[in-house]
């Protein structure tokens, strides 16, 4: 094969290297370390950044969350308006109410994606981080640099943060502009037919974005416990979302009463408070404190997991 | 070991159990308190001349604590006490002795209908008051006087009006849904509310015992004021009299007790107006609560139940906070959850509290026809059946209704603002000043109009908020005059317009029936006057404290976890100075996994600058696992590593001396080898210009294949660039695992060449593998291992050759071994099979093949013993040399 005829190693890279080699002293630092290295220049957010990045899997999660509001759009110019009977339906109030205005249409895009594509993209985003480095067998020689342990869940969740943040932000961003080119900037109409300015309502939208932030914080604490404690990326993917959908599944069932307020995706649309012109601060309170609480102990678990266990990939 | 792991479990499932059986116990439901009913007629005697015995059908409900303060419920017109039973059983929950009964007429009860009558339903209901102070479960405020409230829906709240306005033993009143005034309500403007009446009349004619009659169960006088109003459409003075005797405002001015009033959204029965009405003349207490339902809409939901058990609570039992007497209406959003829309609730400070909008229509002055007969006429509702027939569930089914309106071409005119800027949230009646006229030459008589105001939506639909309609009737035209609409809960979004309609028939009315044309146009400021009632949104509840302080102790400890990482980072190094230039000391190393074999055990060796060492063993010897400690992957169970005297640990900075190539690449596929190869030593953090890339990559010799993605590689090209990635930065110890695995003879050839050369430049090169040639012909050392143990260490010669000792291969054996004992200095000397192995001392091998070759001994081979061989085939036996 043409591929193996140009492997081979010339006589003479093998005189450059020893060349190198023969000039090049190490020079060594009181910690043992070559002089050069700093564990806190290690794996740097620009480094990692490059490496996801660069991956069509983040490509095509965020070029995906960027569409969608495109996506959306078309359902909605494509689907039959009500005739002229004026015969309106519950779907068409639904349609009306996403279509009010470039602030509805951003807020219908966030409704229609929170209890579950903004969860997968956060848990892609968590769980592949460390398990993915696992199955290419890279994570061994990343840790053999070293990149200390702690460092390494951190420049990684750091990352992983970024990119799902920027997801999450690329969504309404992209939705608003949509929105304003084909809805107007009109007032932002809520469920119960409060309306509100736009500037208060951007703020709103704004603030609806930071909440839903806070509130998957728990979705990536748990997806990178997954993440480091299995070698299969989809396992730590599929299995914070699943843990997910079981919390929606469970909360759905009001005969649990109080209990659901454990559960953590039971304040997941607390953010719809701040759509009225007075805001109710008492879930999205209850709901950061939820998500937060169990993002902490998720978080320590990986932490405590990954920088003790051995690393056998 | 099992048992010291099993603790931490138990425990924690034990913490586990306690935290849900506590969360269930702190969550227990309340037991729901009992109520006991028993059904009982009581005797009342009313009429003009108080001389007519009627049995009132009833039911009394006990609370769990008696004496207890009563509330009688009343039902509406054609209910029974049976419809009461949820609402009734509820108040006694919350602590009320409750009668709930049937009306006279109704039911189980005897007499005739007599419409709220002071004669009838209002005596029998002040002798309901007089059997509660009989009763021991009542309490009393003074011999013969209960503490008492009363509620009802529509008829049965008109009841409770009527009943305080006349009986001062009443303490509270919670009427829903009703009338001020009847003959305002059912002809309204001088209009008779055909269809309305026609329905509520119907239902109570059949039944009750009676025989079918043209009147059913009314009161003659009742019957012939109906049959006057159906048949001429007009009321007269003598009808008008017996409505205007039998409605509460006939005694609202006496009201002084505690009145909440419940009004409904969507009611063309009994509109806002109605309650407008009884909140400003009602002398009390008032407070007034608007909801989206009512006669078209559906009875009242949960909230507002507590509301009026909130109400009786506190006037009655002073249980509770105090209500107040403010006014808040519930506005209705488009969107549905779960097939009901969802709603908000306003709260304004007091009732009615609007602020005036003015908002400009436009339309010419425009002619409108009635049609002789009133035929066809136009559509605002189906009442009393909107609900019924679209969809049943009350309000789900009024935003159907509300655009079922059609206004006929000819018969209407039709005046439209301007979209609106913002949201328009009108909550009342908004006023019109309209002029009528008639054409030139046309008749200019009574004239019958009916006017309604339109939602309509930027794409043209129109909704009729409430399905309601304002009809008018003017006795002589020309004339100027101010209408007031229905009143309405509609929040106006922006870009819809605001559109009044002028008609002169409505389905639901008794239409005029002579022709008629007029005229319309708009007079005035030519504006429609809204009403806005500014208030707060009722959700209440500000920020909890909880799990605010929640938030900060997580954070907090998020921080001080931080802090204590960073602290703990700076522990010392663990440095033995002596072995700072030795590149590896293996000490007592073992690591052991509970319940499985033990993968190293005690093995020690040194390796020292300049060597190339390899570690040779058969396959899961523990080669790997040694290697996996020596990179920090692994933690061992006991022993140590140091490399350059430092020991190793996860991430000891000493590891950056170490370039490793263990079990596998590791690279990432969606990147060329090139960039593999960039972004490994960009992660590393070190200047570019320590990689050497550019060498390494001359070593790896991928060619062109270096650009392209490395998930196309095949397994020898990933291992040359895996072995280049590990001499990135040239490291002072360089670690392979199985180097040559995957390489042809030639690159292997080449590969063994690169390892002697770069340890011959002061670095030093540990290679495992599990083939003997391999590491003979590699290395300058060995360690062998099995099982985790070390078997051997040294130099190649000095295990491979052994220090003397030869084996030769001849024909007679016996003959050849007593040759060599014979020979001089000879060691001792042992026979295997053809072989036989000799210490030579200081005997030269050439001599004694010499010795033999006399003896006669024929010699076929002679040479050093390989002792590392027979060693390593004793332990690996024969599969290893495959």
């Amino acid at each position: 094969m043409s591929e193996q005829h140009g492997v081979h190693t010339d006589p003479g890279a093998i005189a450059d290297l020893v060349d190198a080699a023969e000039q090049d002293h190490t020079v060594v630092g009181r910690d043992g370390a070559v002089s050069s290295y700093r564990a806190r220049r290690t794996l740097r957010l620009g480094v990692e950044l490059r490496r996801q990045l660069r991956r069509k899997r983040t490509q095509l999660t965020l070029g995906f969350l960027a569409v969608l509001p495109f996506l959306l759009l078309i359902a909605f110019k494509i689907a039959p308006t009500s005739g002229s009977t004026g015969q309106r339906t519950a779907s068409s109030a639904f349609v009306d109410l996403a279509t009010a205005s470039g602030l509805n249409f951003v807020v219908f895009a966030l409704f229609a994606s929170a209890s579950f594509l903004l969860v997968v993209v956060v848990a892609l985003f968590f769980g592949d981080t460390v398990a993915s480095e696992a199955s290419w067998s890279s994570l061994k020689y990343l840790l053999a640099m070293p990149v200390p342990r702690g460092r390494l869940l951190r420049q990684k969740a750091l990352v992983s943060g970024l990119l799902a943040l920027g997801g999450l932000v690329l969504l309404p961003a992209v939705a608003l502009v949509v929105g304003l080119v084909w809805y107007g900037s009109g007032e932002l109409v809520s469920t119960t037919g409060e309306a509100l300015p736009f500037g208060t309502g951007l703020g709103r939208v704004a603030l609806a974005v930071a909440y839903l932030a806070v509130s998957l914080v728990w979705v990536a604490g748990l997806a990178l416990l997954l993440s480091v404690s299995t070698d299969a990326p989809l396992g730590a993917v599929g299995g914070a979302v699943l843990v997910s959908i079981l919390s929606q599944i469970l909360d759905s069932i009001t005969a649990l009463g109080d209990l659901r307020e454990y559960l953590p995706t039971h304040y997941a649309f607390a953010w719809s408070d701040l759509l009225g012109s007075e805001v109710d601060w008492g879930d999205m309170t209850r709901g950061v404190f939820s998500s937060l609480a169990f993002g902490a102990v998720f978080l320590a678990l990986a932490v405590r997991r990954f920088t003790t266990k051995d690393i056998t990939s | 070991m099992s048992v010291k792991r099993r603790w931490p479990v138990l425990a924690a499932v034990v913490v586990l159990l306690l935290g849900v059986a506590g969360t269930l116990w702190v969550n227990r439901t309340a037991p729901v308190p009992e109520v006991h009913s028993r059904d009982l007629l009581i005797d009342v005697v009313d009429g003009p001349q108080h001389d007519q015995a009627v049995q009132i059908d009833a039911t009394f409900y006990l609370p769990p604590t008696t004496p207890a303060p009563a509330v009688i419920v009343s039902p509406g017109f054609g209910a029974t006490k049976t419809s009461l039973a949820e609402d009734a059983t509820a108040l006694a929950r919350r602590g009320f002795a409750v009668l709930a009964y049937s009306a006279r007429g109704f039911g189980r009860s005897t007499g005739q209908i007599a419409l709220n009558s002071p004669d009838y339903e209002v005596a029998d209901a002040h002798q309901l008051v007089d059997w509660l102070a009989r009763q021991p479960e009542v309490q009393l405020d003074k011999i013969g006087d209960p503490r008492v409230g009363v509620t009802g829906a529509s008829y049965g709240g008109a009841l409770s009006l009527l009943l305080a306005g006349t009986d001062p033993r009443v303490d509270a009143i919670a009427p829903v849904i009703t009338y001020n005034d009847l003959s305002q309500a059912l002809v309204p403007g001088g209009v008779f509310k055909k269809a309305w009446a026609g329905a509520l009349f119907g239902s109570a004619l059949t039944g009750g015992g009676q025989a079918p009659g043209a009147c059913g169960r009314f009161l003659p006088e009742v019957c012939q004021a109906y049959t006057e109003l159906a048949t001429t459409g007009r009321a007269g003075e003598q009808t008008i009299d017996l409505l205007k005797r039998n409605s509460p405002a006939s005694v609202t001015s006496s009201i002084t007790v505690p009145t909440l009033l419940v009004q409904g959204e969507q009611d063309t029965l009994f509109g806002l107006d109605q309650a407008d009405a009884n909140a400003r003349q009602v002398k009390g207490r008032v407070k007034v609560e608007w909801y989206p339902g009512g006669h078209d809409g559906g009875p009242p939901g949960d909230q507002v139940r507590a509301d009026i058990g909130d109400w009786f609570g506190f006037h009655l039992a002073h249980t509770g906070t105090d209500p107040g007497t403010g006014f808040s209406y519930q506005v209705q959003g488009a969107f549905r959850a779960r097939g009901a829309p969802l709603t908000r609730t306003v709260t304004a400070p007091a009732y009615p509290g609007a602020e005036q909008h003015t908002v400009a229509l436009t339309g010419p002055i425009q002619p409108v026809v009635n049609p002789p007969g009133g035929s066809p006429a136009s559509v605002s509702g189906l009442p009393g059946l909107g609900a019924a027939l679209l969809g049943g569930s009350g309000t789900a089914a009024t935003g159907l209704a509300g655009s079922l309106a059609a206004d006929l071409p000819g018969e209407s005119a039709v005046f439209t603002s301007a979209p609106v800027d913002s949201q328009l949230l009108i909550a009342g009646s908004p006023t019109v000043r309209l002029s009528v006229s008639a054409p030139p030459g046309a008749e200019s008589g009574s004239t019958v109009l009916f006017a309604k105001l339109y939602d309509v939506g930027p794409d043209g639909r129109r909704t009729l908020p409430g399905s309601a309609v304002t009809p008018i009737r003017l006795d002589a035209v020309p004339a100027e005059l101010t209408v007031t609409l229905p009143g309405i809960v509609r929040p106006v979004a922006a870009g819809h317009r605001l559109q009044l309609v002028v008609t002169t028939t409505d389905q639901a009315y008794a239409n005029q029936t002579e022709p008629a044309v007029r005229t319309i146009g708009l007079a005035g400021n030519s504006a429609l006057s809204v009403p806005v009632v500014p208030g707060s949104s009722a959700t209440g509840s500000g920020v909890p404290t909880g799990p605010l302080v929640g938030i900060a102790v997580v954070l907090g400890l998020g921080l001080l976890a931080a802090i204590v990482g960073l602290v703990r980072r700076r522990y010392a190094e663990d440095l033995d100075p002596e072995l700072a230039e030795v590149p590896m000391v293996i000490t007592g190393l073992t690591k052991s996994y509970p319940g499985r074999l033990t993968a190293v055990q005690d093995l020690s060796f040194r390796v020292e600058r300049g060597q190339v060492l390899g570690l040779l063993g058969p396959n899961g010897a523990g080669k790997t696992t040694t290697l996996r400690m020596l990179m920090g992957l692994v933690r061992p169970t006991e022993g140590e590593i140091r490399v350059f005297g430092h020991r190793v640990h996860a991430g000891a900075p000493v590891l950056s001396r170490v370039g490793s190539f263990v079990e596998g690449a590791g690279f990432l596929p969606h990147l060329s080898g090139a960039a593999n190869l960039r972004l490994y030593w960009a992660a590393t953090g070190r200047p570019a210009e320590h990689a050497h890339v550019e060498q390494a990559l001359e070593i790896a010799g991928l060619g062109d294949a270096i650009r392209r993605r490395v998930g196309t590689y095949s397994q020898g090209m990933r291992q040359r660039l895996a072995i280049a990635q590990a001499m990135l930065g040239l490291p002072d110890l360089l670690v392979l695992d199985e180097p040559t695995n995957g390489l042809d003879p030639p690159q292997i050839h080449q590969m063994r060449d690169v390892l002697r050369r770069y340890a011959a430049t002061g670095r030093t090169v540990l290679v495992s593998s599990h083939l003997l040639s391999e590491v003979e012909q590699s290395c300058t050392h060995v360690v062998v291992m099995h099982k985790g143990k070390l078997v051997a260490s040294g130099t190649v010669e000095e295990i491979g050759a052994g220090s003397g000792e030869a084996s030769f291969r001849v024909d007679r054996v016996t003959e050849a071994a007593r040759v060599l004992r014979e020979l001089n200095g000879t060691g001792p000397v042992t026979v295997e099979g053809q072989v036989v192995h000799a210490d030579l001392g200081s005997t030269a091998r050439s001599a004694a093949v010499d010795a033999l070759v006399r003896a006669g001994v024929a010699v076929e081979q002679a040479g050093p013993r390989r002792r590392l061989e027979d060693a390593f085939l004793q332990l690996v036996g024969e599969e290893a040399r495959s």
